[in-house]
């Protein structure tokens, strides 16, 4: 079992590099610094959660990675070129055009690349039954439930095959019962295949199902306080859910999640 | 479906009640007015004969219904030339109310620029404008159409603007993600997006672009150049010709309606599969 695990991180650690933040600073306007000296190695085929209090600037690394954003110091160096087409990126909210079908929908990107209706037809449809959500095609949003509404997006953000899948603490919102569905269909979803995660959350246990790399980030300034290795195997079911080693894993996580707001609290004492 | 299981099932007390309810105010939204209307014109026929006054003053409704009958030529042609300054300055308010919304919604400059503009042409009233009207243009339609334009043009800009600028800002930068042009942004998430507003502003326009025909009729007629319902309503008043005065009045109430009407039924068919305010209320 230890084996197994050690040769899993192995395997991952020697995926090539696909983006690095060295040295990533962010100040707004009004003078917040969103994040500060934030130097991050993410590599092909990773499933990285940000995990970290409100205000930590997990949001903030994740527009400046979409390009949302430019940062204010440091650079992001990406492996190979990539243009905005390579990223796909999942909001908070479904965040769905509400007077537009599923299809409609999900043809959205491909359609302002100028992609017809006809064209777009089966990598639509190969998407929309990859989320589950064959038959509702012609369903518009207001029809749907928040979880189908979610795969929606999730459909829409993966339909022009990003290398990249960026999703901003997509399923929050959502009830329990449906969350656990869309954490095992996305993880599904990434071992077929493969593409690179970043995944904003503020739940230890979501993050340590779902990824291989759980990065904790402490809030003012936001920045990365520690990262934990997820050496469990996939595939991971309910099963993984329940088991002694999740448990094991969400416990160090926590720590280090506690450590990181701790260590807040002490430097925000500081400063006064 | 629900409905049928309802009747099936045994209700209890207040579920009974509320479908008691729903039942009348279904029946009472139609017949309610209805009964109200019929009752003012039966009072109105009765103060007419009780109190002996003259025709001259306050016809009896009969006699009215009658003229517009009688008078109906005249009338309904008088009625055409005014539907046509409407319907041509609804159609120029919706051209130029949308156009100038897209062209503010290219630029907050354009927008901060012009838009104190709009407000100036919308706050001053038509009535006073007219004289000047009267003095650079010649053509009689011209003038009227501008009249009518001025005064329904701003619902639609304003709201159109409004709807323009309220589109989400995660949809917003989804587009920026995929390398939307602005056209792009545009065609497939502004306009959409401004629809409601848009058709919002387009209900209070159409009752406005059929006041501004009326009104500018009213004040080019009082010069003996037009020749729309306003015109039969002045003449009628010179000549005390009371029955033909109200007919006139009563064609311009119902074409008010039935404009509203038709736009609301526009406006509900364009959104009635995804926004709020077409939905049924769902408990």
């Amino acid at each position: 079992m230890i084996q197994e695990k050690v040769a899993q991180v192995t395997a991952s650690g020697e995926n090539p590099m696909l983006l690095s933040l060295r040295n990533v600073g962010k100040v707004f306007s009004n003078g917040v610094t969103a994040l500060s000296k934030v130097d991050l190695a993410i590599r092909e085929g990773d499933f990285l959660s940000l995990l970290g209090p409100s205000g930590c600037g997990k949001s903030t690394a994740l527009r400046l990675i979409a390009g949302l954003s430019t940062p204010t110091s440091g650079q992001l160096d990406w492996r190979g070129s990539i243009d905005r087409s390579n990223i796909g990126f999942v909001f908070q909210e479904p965040t769905l055009l509400p007077w537009a079908s599923v299809f409609d929908n999900v043809w959205l990107p491909l359609r302002l690349k100028g992609v017809s209706r006809a064209g777009a037809g089966p990598a639509v449809m190969k998407m929309l039954s990859r989320v589950h959500l064959t038959g509702f095609e012609n369903a518009v949003p207001r029809e749907l439930s928040g979880g189908m509404k979610m795969r929606v997006s999730i459909a829409r953000a993966m339909v022009t095959k990003p290398r990249i899948l960026l999703m901003d603490e997509p399923f929050a919102a959502l009830d329990e019962i449906t969350r656990f569905k869309l954490n095992n269909d996305l993880l599904e979803l990434w071992q077929d295949e493969r593409f690179t995660v970043v995944f904003v959350t503020h739940s230890v246990f979501e993050s340590v199902f779902l990824s291989s790399r759980v990065v904790v980030m402490a809030a003012r300034p936001g920045r990365v306080h520690g990262e934990l290795a997820v050496d469990a195997p996939y595939p991971r079911d309910e099963a993984f859910r329940t088991s002694p080693d999740y448990a094991a894993l969400c416990r160090q996580a926590s720590d280090v999640l506690v450590n990181a707001i701790n260590s807040t609290a002490g430097s925000h004492h500081d400063g006064h | 479906m629900t409905a049928t299981e309802d009747n099936v099932l045994k209700l209890d007390p207040e579920e009974a009640r509320r479908v008691r309810q729903e039942r009348l105010e279904r029946i009472g939204k139609w017949v309610l007015p209805l009964a109200i209307m019929i009752l003012a014109i039966w009072l109105w026929d009765r103060i007419c004969i009780w109190n002996e006054i003259p025709q001259y003053i306050l016809p009896r409704p009969g006699v009215v219904l009658q003229t517009l009958h009688d008078d109906a030529g005249l009338l309904f042609s008088s009625l055409l030339v005014t539907l046509r300054i409407t319907f041509l300055s609804l159609l120029l308010a919706v051209i130029g109310g949308v156009g100038l919304a897209v062209l503010f919604a290219q630029s907050k400059w354009v927008e901060m620029s012009f838009f104190p503009f709009a407000i100036v042409l919308q706050v001053t009233p038509i009535v006073a404008i007219f004289p000047l009207i009267n003095i650079y243009i010649n053509n009689q339609t011209t003038k009227l159409l501008l009249c009518a334009w001025i005064v329904a043009f701003f619902p639609i800009l304003s709201n159109t603007t409004l709807g323009l600028n309220s589109v989400d800002r995660n949809l917003r930068d989804l587009f920026k993600l995929n390398g939307a042009t602005r056209w792009q942004q545009l065609r497939y998430l502004r306009l959409p997006a401004a629809m409601p507003y848009f058709l919002g502003g387009l209900k209070i326009a159409g009752g406005l672009s059929l006041i501004g025909a009326v009104v500018a009729e009213f004040v080019a007629g009082a010069q003996g150049q037009s020749s729309g319902l306003a015109s039969r309503i002045i003449e009628a008043g010179y000549r005390l010709n009371a029955p033909r005065l109200f007919a006139a009045l009563i064609l311009i109430s119902l074409t008010g309606i039935l404009i509203f009407l038709v736009l609301s039924l526009v406006s509900h068919l364009i959104l009635r599969r995804w926004h709020e305010s077409a939905l049924k209320q769902e408990r």
